[in-house]
């Protein structure tokens, strides 16, 4: 990938002519000499050609690591994955049992889940309370504390790390699933309310001011109305949140401390890290493990993903 | 806000009647919000300034003695300079690269399956790419792809996570491999959403393919490249976390988040730690206006 230049991108930019847009058309189809029909069929296989080959070159890295995983010490440590391709094929479930079993990974599993679960559903209420007073109800300076509140979506969060730090030390918070728990919300608090505000925004509210003339009150209203059919935003929000919290490495470190009994998965595969040599084979099973679940949340849920992205950023 | 007020009720489809009189319960609604942003974002960044004038362990006011290290220091300079390079580079590439597969993925019939490949990055946590990477950049090549790729030509290994300035190349270049899924299903949403008959008319006008390309494709999708753009310019002033698993800022390879985070853990100075926060956040402040500006014109 790093010999991809900018030279080349322009050339194949170059190449391409915005065809796509030409090809959705459909309607107008100018005769076509065969020669031209030729050189046709040759830029749309070279453009497969192409786009093939930077997903291939995309999806090498993360295949060397799957590939590894399988792979037995004696041969992690001195052969590339590559060569275990071909046969005789050597592929072993060591690497995994070693980690699971004698390495706490499963433990690490369990309270990544401990912490990303609670760390999802926090911000995503509290958000959703938030989005539902900025969208649907009025008072003085809503709009500006909106503002206000998406703006801070670029502060850098290392920021807040120290003070907090020291603030939950003072508390006897360090250490406990409920710091963690804390933090994210707050740092995920933005983003939800950002994203939940525009979708609750765009409901009609013609089923609002109906369910208000028979007397709902603002919470029947919020919890029967607009939380159904919120579904898509909050699940697009969920996965954000859910892949953020999981992946996060640096605010499980600094706020449970050295507590092992409590670390997520994040934070097994960083201790692994440390022990480069012999546990290298360790580390590659690890590290797959740790990314199982986001991938399957990933895979089962790409619809909700790209629309939340979409949502996030380009609206209207 | 009046300007808000108006826009909203420009473009609401079906005119909307007017919401109900201010509700004081709505401060209650907000309540936890409010708290948490006061306590995480809005203190911390008063202390950060305020922690920025004073010395190493707090003790003492002493002006601008910590920026003025900053922008004197060759090592603090070098961390700029990297983040410079990340800054156009990291930009560059992603959204270029983004650009690029989404107008060409546009007409192949693999699309679904190449822009899994390019999303799946996003999915995978910085310390499992870091080990993704260590197999791609090791020095050994019968071990690293890289070296093992350049060794068919007969050229020794290279150090890629140490020969510097290659190496801030090679680090791009991973944040990249994350990254740039994510232009690509935005761009791509963008250029699907360009309306048919104006493509229609400009092919009835006689514009040919490139002339499309630059007179009707990139401006109808020019605001979303800049959501991009920004997005990826924001993402990049504050990376740390490629740079803190691949070499932790070793080897000439730092920015300012990583010496941020150096500063503050390793070195446990508070005054530069929070200086260097103070510019980081100073050089997103433009950025945070534009999509400001942004969200209010949106209007809704």
């Amino acid at each position: 990938m790093s010999t991809t230049n900018p030279q080349q991108i322009a050339d194949i930019a170059a190449l391409d002519q915005g065809k796509s847009l030409a090809e959705k058309l459909g309607a107008i189809e100018r005769p076509q000499t065969p020669a031209q029909r030729f050189v046709r069929g040759l830029t749309n296989s070279s453009i497969t050609f192409i786009v093939v080959v930077i997903a291939l070159l995309w999806s090498i890295p993360t295949f060397g690591l799957f590939v590894s995983s399988f792979r037995p010490v004696t041969l992690i440590n001195t052969s590339g994955w590559w060569t275990g391709l071909l046969p005789p094929w050597h592929f072993t479930l060591e690497n995994y049992q070693a980690v699971i079993l004698q390495q706490g990974l499963g433990q690490a599993f369990l309270n990544s889940l401990i912490i990303a679960i609670p760390g999802t559903l926090f911000p995503m209420l509290i958000g959703a309370f938030a989005a539902y007073a900025f969208a649907w109800m009025k008072f003085p300076g809503r709009d500006w504390i909106f503002l206000g509140i998406v703006a801070l979506l670029v502060i850098p969060n290392q920021i807040a790390l120290v003070p907090i730090l020291s603030l939950f030390t003072q508390i006897g918070l360090t250490g406990k699933y409920a710091a963690v728990w804390i933090v994210h919300t707050a740092f995920g608090l933005p983003f939800a309310v950002f994203l939940l505000r525009n979708f609750f925004s765009a409901l009609p509210s013609d089923l609002m001011e109906s369910a208000q003339i028979d007397g709902a009150s603002a919470f029947r209203r919020f919890w029967n109305i607009i939380v159904p059919l919120s579904v898509p935003a909050l699940a697009s929000l969920a996965i954000f949140q859910f892949m953020w919290v999981w992946n996060d490495l640096l605010i499980a470190l600094l706020f449970l401390g050295g507590n092992r009994d409590v670390a997520p998965m994040t934070l097994a595969v960083a201790d692994l890290v440390g022990s480069y040599g012999e546990g290298y084979q360790l580390l590659t099973a690890a590290a797959f493990l740790s990314m199982t679940l986001p991938l399957v949340v990933f895979f089962s849920m790409q619809r909700y993903f790209i629309r939340g992205i979409l949502a996030g950023s380009v609206k209207g | 806000m009046a300007t808000i007020a108006k826009e909203r009720a420009a473009v609401a489809a079906p005119p909307r009647r007017r919401r109900p009189e201010v509700s004081w319960s709505a401060w209650l609604w907000i309540a936890p919000a409010l708290i948490l942003v006061l306590v995480f974002f809005i203190y911390p960044l008063i202390n950060t300034i305020i922690l920025s004038f004073q010395n190493q362990d707090s003790t003492a006011f002493v002006g601008l003695k910590n920026y003025q290290r900053i922008f004197t220091d060759s090592n603090m300079i070098e961390v700029l300079k990297n983040n410079l390079l990340w800054l156009v580079l990291g930009t560059l590439l992603t959204v270029g690269l983004g650009l690029l597969v989404a107008v060409l993925v546009d007409r192949v019939k693999i699309e679904r399956a190449v822009k899994s490949a390019l999303f799946i990055p996003m999915a995978i946590s910085f310390v499992a790419a870091g080990v993704i990477w260590r197999f791609v950049f090791d020095y050994n090549s019968s071990f690293g792809l890289l070296n093992a790729f350049v060794g068919l030509f007969n050229q020794p290994p290279q150090a890629w996570l140490i020969n510097s300035p290659g190496n801030n190349i090679a680090l791009i270049a991973v944040y990249v491999w994350m990254w740039t899924g994510f232009s690509m299903v935005i761009l791509s949403a963008a250029l699907k959403g360009i309306p048919d008959d104006i493509i229609e008319a400009a092919k009835i006008d006689g514009a040919n393919r490139w002339m499309m390309f630059w007179r009707i494709t990139i401006p109808m999708i020019a605001p979303t490249l800049g959501v991009v753009t920004i997005t990826m310019v924001i993402n990049i002033l504050k990376i740390f976390d490629v740079v803190y698993v691949m070499t932790g800022g070793n080897f000439h390879t730092d920015v300012i988040g990583m010496e941020f985070y150096n500063q503050l853990f390793n070195f446990g100075n508070f005054g530069v730690a929070s200086a260097l926060a103070v510019i980081l956040t100073l050089a997103i402040l433009p950025v945070m206006y534009i999509n400001v500006r942004r969200i209010r014109a949106q209007g809704r």
